[in-house]
């Protein structure tokens, strides 16, 4: 936490130990049996956006993903840590230049759209509203917009209801990219989508980041989408990050557990694909009103060692490939017999 | 989507065709609307063998969960089915009287939904959700709705049901686990879906819905790595790989038929990139192939030659 100002090794947007918690059910019982009441949805997690890159952001739902992402955004306070946008500290109510830098896309284009308002109308409020473009400019910048996300200019005067659900989401983008973000964060952004439809949004989506030198935060459950869009991967479990690497790396060396779980579970098209060597993990994440002592994962960890009960382990890199990150006690050891890495695999 | 299990039959019991559990001939459903009649299933065959999972495949208006629905019986009001056959254990559902059809459906039939994070309320215990069906459309009591969802949750494999009724949505797994016990249970399954990965991991047989028919079908890794059909090998091309990554992904240009006054000849043939003469005027039935395949493609030779080629892109 060294650079306070321009884009250091913190990245553009970074979250310095960020927490937001849930209160659960009755906090004077809460006090009075001295109980966690609190749901820890996020629960410490550092990551940075770095200018230009496409990060993704991969866990099990209940991981979080979500939730750090409105917090990112700044659409839900944080109960600990700090965000930072060019390593300065954003507080909880942003200033109005501040909002506009990092925008969302939601999952389901069919309920984000007002649907009294038309898609001119839309984008003609935020434009005006945020004074993005001169009051005479700001019907054909709206007009800019839509054929930036590949809809004709006639859309501006129908209604959400009158596209398809590909286009909804194309509207949702050019919503977002009205205020000219430097970030972009997409939640789940086409798994609502018909696949042949979905390809479009994402070419689009990385049409738009090379144009626009958009960084872009993309929250799938779906590894091949992400494989196929982002730069690095971030994987989230139970509230904390507990790997991040680039993405080649990351998929074909991981050295976190739960990683290696996810990377066995994914479905794939053609039969015969390379076995990475990692038992399936079982039973279900445990509840994020009790997360376990020591290192969250170890309950479902099939190399938990005593050590794993007591401590907590810190997302760390080694020596090698300091741009590979893992929480993991014995992330940077030998692999244990049973779990060959990847790469050591004959 | 969603995912519908036939079976749980008693060995040999009225079982026809050699193991066939659910078999649909010629099924038509047509909805009237003020804009005209909804041609929703226009000639849908298929069957489902004991044990057998079958991918359905299509995206959204291709007619698969209007197929499924008229299996179940839960069409919507304005639904009907207008002709085919329907045979579960080689008894024809369509010309069965609605109770019956509940008494079948309760104990030979089931229907989860494949995404539950995003199909169940988050703030509703898991149990009353799922006997909220029971409850509603077949007018069970609150206690035999109750009943009846722990039966339907002890079928597909989830441990302890009973813990589990109480259970909010957050305390269960993700969509994958779920499917794996789906498999692992045994039972017949219609997997009805657009995620192409998941049916070749869960399924033995797809068969892809286009516009109300059936384009496609046969053997997973056949139809999944070779398609025979246009439209199925847009589907695959459009989908995002995580064995091969590629520049950008190819989507399907153009936009699915009307189901009222659909194109004549092929459906498809407004967006494919092989549309000849014939394929604007012919009828285009689902042809029997050697290796138990079947396509509606009237050139499939020319997609047999492109799959090929984006084979050979792809090592």
């Amino acid at each position: 936490m060294t650079a306070a100002d321009g884009a250091g090794p913190e990245g553009l947007l970074a979250a310095h130990g960020v927490a937001v918690y849930f209160p659960v059910g009755s906090q004077v019982m809460a006090r009075v049996q001295g109980e966690e009441r609190r749901l820890r949805a996020v629960d410490g997690v550092d990551l940075d956006i770095r200018p230009g890159e496409a990060l993704a952001l991969v866990g099990e739902s209940g991981s979080g993903k979500s939730t750090l992402a409105l917090a990112l955004c700044g659409l839900r306070p944080v109960d600990a840590g700090d965000i930072t946008l060019n390593g300065k500290v954003v507080g909880a109510r942003r200033s109005p230049a501040d909002r506009r830098r990092v925008q969302m896309v939601f999952q389901d284009p069919y309920s984000s759209l007002n649907p009294r308002l038309t898609v001119g109308g839309v984008l003609r409020e935020l434009l005006r509203v945020h004074h993005v473009v001169p009051r005479g400019q700001v019907s054909a910048e709206s007009k800019r917009l839509l054929s930036l996300v590949g809809l004709p200019e006639e859309a501006v005067g129908a209604y959400p209801r009158q596209f398809s659900g590909g286009q909804r989401q194309r509207i949702a983008i050019a919503r977002a990219l009205a205020l000219r973000p430097e970030v972009l964060i997409a939640d789940e952004p086409v798994s609502a989508l018909d696949v042949s439809v979905q390809a479009t949004i994402l070419n689009l989506l990385a049409s738009l980041r090379a144009e626009l030198g958009l960084s872009l935060l993309l929250i799938s459950h779906n590894l091949a989408v992400v494989r196929h869009l982002c730069d690095r991967v971030a994987v989230m479990y139970l509230g904390r990050i507990v790997e991040v690497a680039p993405t080649e790396e990351l998929f074909s060396d991981p050295r976190h557990p739960y990683t290696r779980a996810l990377l066995a579970a994914i479905p794939r098209l053609a039969a015969g694909a390379p076995d990475i060597g990692a038992p399936a993990i079982t039973g279900d994440p445990p509840s994020p009103l009790q997360i376990p002592t020591g290192c969250r994962f170890r309950t479902r960890c099939p190399i938990a060692q005593p050590r794993c009960e007591q401590e907590d382990p810190e997302l760390a890199s080694d020596a090698q490939a300091p741009e590979h990150l893992a929480a993991c006690h014995f992330a940077f050891e030998p692999a244990p017999p049973g779990l060959a890495r990847a790469g050591e695999q004959a | 989507m969603i995912a519908a299990g036939a079976g749980g039959a008693a060995p040999g019991a009225g079982m026809a065709q050699g193991g066939t559990v659910l078999e649909l001939r010629d099924l038509h459903v047509r909805i009237v609307s003020r804009q005209g009649t909804v041609r929703a299933v226009d000639g849908v065959s298929f069957d489902v063998a004991a044990g057998e999972a079958l991918g359905l495949v299509g995206e959204s208006g291709s007619g698969k969960s209007m197929t499924l629905r008229a299996v179940l019986g839960v069409l919507p009001p304005e639904a009907r089915v207008t002709s085919g056959e329907i045979l579960l254990d080689g008894v024809n559902l369509v010309t069965r009287p609605q109770s019956e059809l509940n008494r079948i459906r309760g104990r030979k039939m089931s229907m989860i939904f494949q995404e539950p994070m995003s199909a169940l309320n988050p703030v509703m215990r898991v149990g009353w959700q799922i006997a909220e069906g029971p409850q509603v459309q077949l007018g069970f009591s609150r206690a035999r709705a109750a009943e009846r969802a722990l039966e339907l949750m002890r079928r597909v494999g989830i441990p302890d049901p009973e813990r589990r009724f109480r259970a909010y949505p957050h305390e269960f797994s993700g969509g994958m686990r779920q499917r794996v016990m789906i498999r692992e249970s045994g039972v017949s399954l219609v997997f009805v879906t657009h995620d192409l990965p998941v049916v070749a991991q869960i399924c033995q047989r797809v068969a892809v819905m286009y516009g109300a028919q059936l384009v496609e079908s046969g053997a997973v890794a056949d139809v999944l790595l070779n398609p025979w059909h246009p439209y199925t090998r847009g589907l695959v091309r459009s989908a995002p790989d995580f064995d091969y990554v590629r520049e950008s992904l190819v989507p399907i240009p153009g936009a699915p038929p009307s189901l009222i006054n659909p194109p004549p000849g092929c459906r498809f043939h407004p967006r494919c990139e092989f549309a000849e003469e014939d394929c604007r005027v012919s009828e285009t039935p689902l042809r029997l192939l050697p290796g138990g395949r079947a396509t509606a493609c009237l050139h499939y030779e020319r997609c047999m030659d492109a799959a090929a080629a984006d084979r050979a892109a792809r090592a």
